[in-house]
């Protein structure tokens, strides 16, 4: 290795298993006979309906309106008409109150023609504004809502683009797939996001596992912008926001602040492309390109899938369960959550969807810590996991936020590396509920 | 539909991450073990079926302590009290009486680990703990090294003595090791390199062949299992020391003597990398090894024993914890902890 690849200290290098699907182009799944849109496919106040019982919607109309600056719009994905209202099993575990569509089977599905101003026309504001209207949030898999990012505060301005290609979770391919098969769109979203902030600057951080898309990224760069493609070293969690401004940038975003307090600002590619679907063809966000993966599965591929699907539907897409199928994640192995129920909808930020075989999640017992010290080599932000882990065990909470509990977030590169098997960032996300529980008492 | 009839029978429901690292504890204890493997077998080549006797003597003490009063069901699975007694074992004479072999495998089980809580709980290395026992205990036996004898049968010394007897030491034809050889003998000499370095000298049964142990060290760091930080910067700082005091005149051994003499590879490999008992951060490691560098070349220099790696290590063991707070990470995008808020 003579030219080290930037990337930033620490992280962990799990299996990638991403050839499983990677080679996949992506197909459209059937549309179902039923859809269901939980009113909070984001981080925010959950959108509020505007449709009820009976109400006919063809695919692309407003079902449900953001609430507040930090909420979002939601879509219809499909044509049909609004069976109800109502509490429905959410992939957070929850349930959440979500509006249920019988899909027309005679509808040709094409969605309602839908006025957006050109991007190069209208004042740099109302962009962030038709992205708010078009349901955009962050695709990488927060769910942020995209236009309170394009509107960083006054006095933090932001002066480069972080284009997040680097997809680190193993197993998921559809970042990989839409910079494969829609760059221009990726390209014509970094063009408006740009606009929408005032600068002129991008860089597209992609990791070296995945030299197809760097090539065509690229080979589509357009010549009148400021735009590099930099490859980055794989290693997890590479697509971590502060984690690739490190890389790229060799700056550390100072703890508890944003990024554009050093004048950063990232957006994912799947997110910067249905920015430009917005302004080029009208549509929201609707549907995404998502990975269905794993060895549990029978036929793993990469699907465009209308948001509210069902999860019974896509594994029955996809040929349905192995013999030892073992668990449901929806989201990357390493931070994404498991599955009780097969009628959860997919969300705008279901990335992938993994079934696991019984020998891709096995564990073993948990043995005492032996303090060997792995998992300070493998946090990404030099926490101390082994004096958390302790202390979490012991419901020492409080003294947990001097530990830094609050930059942890919870990426789960401790509880893979430890090989005494304790479940470190499980111990952290419950430390974290247990002080929220706290303080609000 | 109903949402309750599609319950699915893939029923696994876990935190995150639902993928995990092929490492254990348990895989990391027993590749130790096995990298003594030819330590143990060299010592047994050079001092015969007493060393076997020794060694099976302490790992007896040691497995009989765990399986009795450890807290977990399956501690002896583990690994961990399997590697307590082998290396007390390797670190004791020949000659020496089976049980107090086997006494120090209690003592360095029972007062060295369980009595903090187990595994991962302990501030000492248990085998050093248990031969310090030993060297308190029984200073006589501890040092009474066999000479080379042509009969690789013989017993060499007094392995089947009894408690309470007076040893019957008469019988064992004894030699000096290289070190004592140079620091107390009436007539100074010092024991050739390569001897020392293949291990064809008097000693504690794995103290000898500084080959065997450097292989079985680099293994071991190759695959992750130990922390070449320790190591490398005890045995670098014992070489600068010294070289130091070698120059000024200060001290007889010279710093590739003092490298492969006594139980240094041993200690810097094997027992100062213990895990449990070392600092959490490379920087923290530094700290130790050097610390514990700097003992071992006092010790052997100014102090009264021949040897000083085993109190050198305990002394830095119970340094641990201050190490570790001294030394905790800088969180991402912060500032170093503030070291006067610790406590």
């Amino acid at each position: 290795m003579v030219d080290r690849l930037p990337s930033f200290r620490n992280g962990v290098h799990p299996p990638e298993n991403k050839d499983l699907t990677s080679g996949i182009a992506s197909r459209r799944l059937p549309f179902p006979d039923e859809i269901i849109l939980p009113l909070s496919q984001h981080i925010g106040r959950p959108a509020q309906a505007l449709v009820k019982q009976g109400d006919r919607v063809e695919r692309g109309d407003v079902i449900a309106e953001a609430s507040g600056y930090v909420s979002s719009f939601v879509h219809a994905s499909a044509a049909g008409t609004v069976k109800s209202i109502e509490h429905w099993p959410h992939p957070s575990g929850a349930m959440q109150p979500s509006v249920r569509i019988e899909v027309d089977p005679h509808s040709t599905q094409l969605q309602r023609p839908r006025l957006v101003p050109h991007w190069d026309e209208v004042p740099a504001e109302q962009l962030s504004e038709e992205i708010s209207k078009a349901g955009i949030v962050g695709l990488g898999g927060a769910a942020f809502p995209s236009h309170v990012k394009l509107r960083p505060p006054e006095d933090q301005p932001v002066d480069v683009l972080m284009v997040n290609g680097c997809e680190c979770e193993p197993y998921l391919t559809s970042d990989h797939r839409v910079m494969l098969e829609q760059p221009e769109y990726v390209y014509q979203g970094i063009r408006i996001v740009l606009r929408a902030l005032g600068i002129n600057r991008a860089v597209i951080g992609i990791e070296a596992n995945k030299p197809d898309a760097i090539e065509v990224m690229r080979e589509n760069t357009p010549d009148d912008l400021d735009i590099r493609v930099q490859p980055l070293e794989v290693k997890y969690p590479q697509g971590a926001e502060k984690m690739l401004i490190k890389a790229v940038t060799g700056r550390e975003v100072p703890s508890g602040k944003l990024p554009s307090s050093i004048g950063a600002l990232v957006q994912n590619v799947a997110t910067t492309a249905s920015v430009a679907m917005v302004f080029e063809t009208g549509q929201p966000l609707i549907e995404r390109i998502m990975t269905v993966s794993g060895r549990g599965i029978k036929n793993p591929g990469n699907w465009v899938v209308p948001f509210g699907t069902r999860l019974s539907d896509v594994i029955a897409a996809c040929g349905g369960f192995t013999e030892d199928a073992a668990e449901i994640v929806f989201g990357g192995p390493m931070m994404g959550q498991s599955q009780a129920s097969l009628d959860v909808p997919v969300l705008k930020a279901t990335g992938g969807i993994l079934v696991l075989s019984k020998d891709e999640c096995k564990r073993q017992d948990i043995l005492p810590c032996i303090r060997c010290g792995k998992c300070l080599d493998a946090c990404p932000v030099f926490l101390n996991p082994q004096l958390m882990g302790a202390l979490a065990r012991v419901d020492r909470f409080e003294e947990m936020v001097e530990t830094n509990l609050n930059d942890c977030m919870l990426c789960g590169s401790c509880s893979f590396v430890c090989p005494s098997n304790i479940p470190l960032s499980q111990l952290f996300a419950m430390s974290k509920i247990q002080l929220r529980r706290l303080s609000a008492a | 539909m109903n949402a309750k009839e599609t319950r699915h029978e893939v029923v696994k429901i876990t935190a995150a991450p639902h993928v995990r690292s092929d490492e254990s504890t348990t895989r990391i204890m027993w590749s130790v073990v096995l990298s003594l493997l030819p330590v143990t077998i060299a010592s047994v080549w050079f001092f015969g079926p007493s060393a076997l006797l020794v060694i099976l003597a302490s790992v007896a003490g040691c497995l009989l302590t765990e399986r009795l009063f450890g807290s977990r069901r399956s501690s002896l699975a583990d690994g961990s009290a399997m590697i307590t007694g082998l290396l007390l074992g390797l670190c004791l004479p020949a000659g020496f009486p089976l049980w107090m072999a086997f006494l120090g495998g209690i003592f360095g089980i029972g007062f060295g680990k369980i009595v903090f809580g187990g595994l991962g709980q302990n501030v000492f290395n248990p085998a050093l703990l248990g031969r310090a026992f030993l060297q308190a205990a029984f200073p006589v036996a501890i040092t009474t090294w066999p000479a080379r004898t042509a009969d690789w049968w013989a017993l060499r010394g007094d392995n089947f003595a009894l408690p309470f007897m007076s040893p019957s030491a008469a019988d064992a034809v004894t030699g000096a090791t290289p070190l004592g050889n140079l620091k107390f003998g009436d007539d100074p000499v010092t024991t050739p390199l390569l001897e020392l370095f293949l291990g064809t000298t008097g000693g504690s049964l794995g103290e000898t062949s500084a080959v065997l142990i450097l292989l079985g060290g680099l293994y071991l760091a190759i695959r992750g299992h130990l922390n070449w930080h320790i190591p490398v910067s005890i045995l670098l700082s014992v070489f600068a020391f010294s070289g130091l005091f070698y120059a000024l005149g200060l001290s007889p051994f010279s710093p590739w003597f003092m490298l492969l003499s006594g139980g240094l590879m041993l200690g810097a490999w094997y027992m100062a990398t213990d895990m449990v008992t070392s600092p959490l951060t490379n920087r923290g490691c530094w700290v130790f090894g050097v610390g514990i560098g700097l003992l071992v070349v006092i010790i052997r220099i100014w102090g009264g024993l021949p040897e000083g790696v085993m109190y050198a290590i305990l002394l830095m063991n119970a340094l641990v914890p201050f190490i570790n707070r001294a030394t905790q990470p800088r969180k991402f995008g912060g500032k170093p902890p503030a070291t006067g808020e610790a406590s």
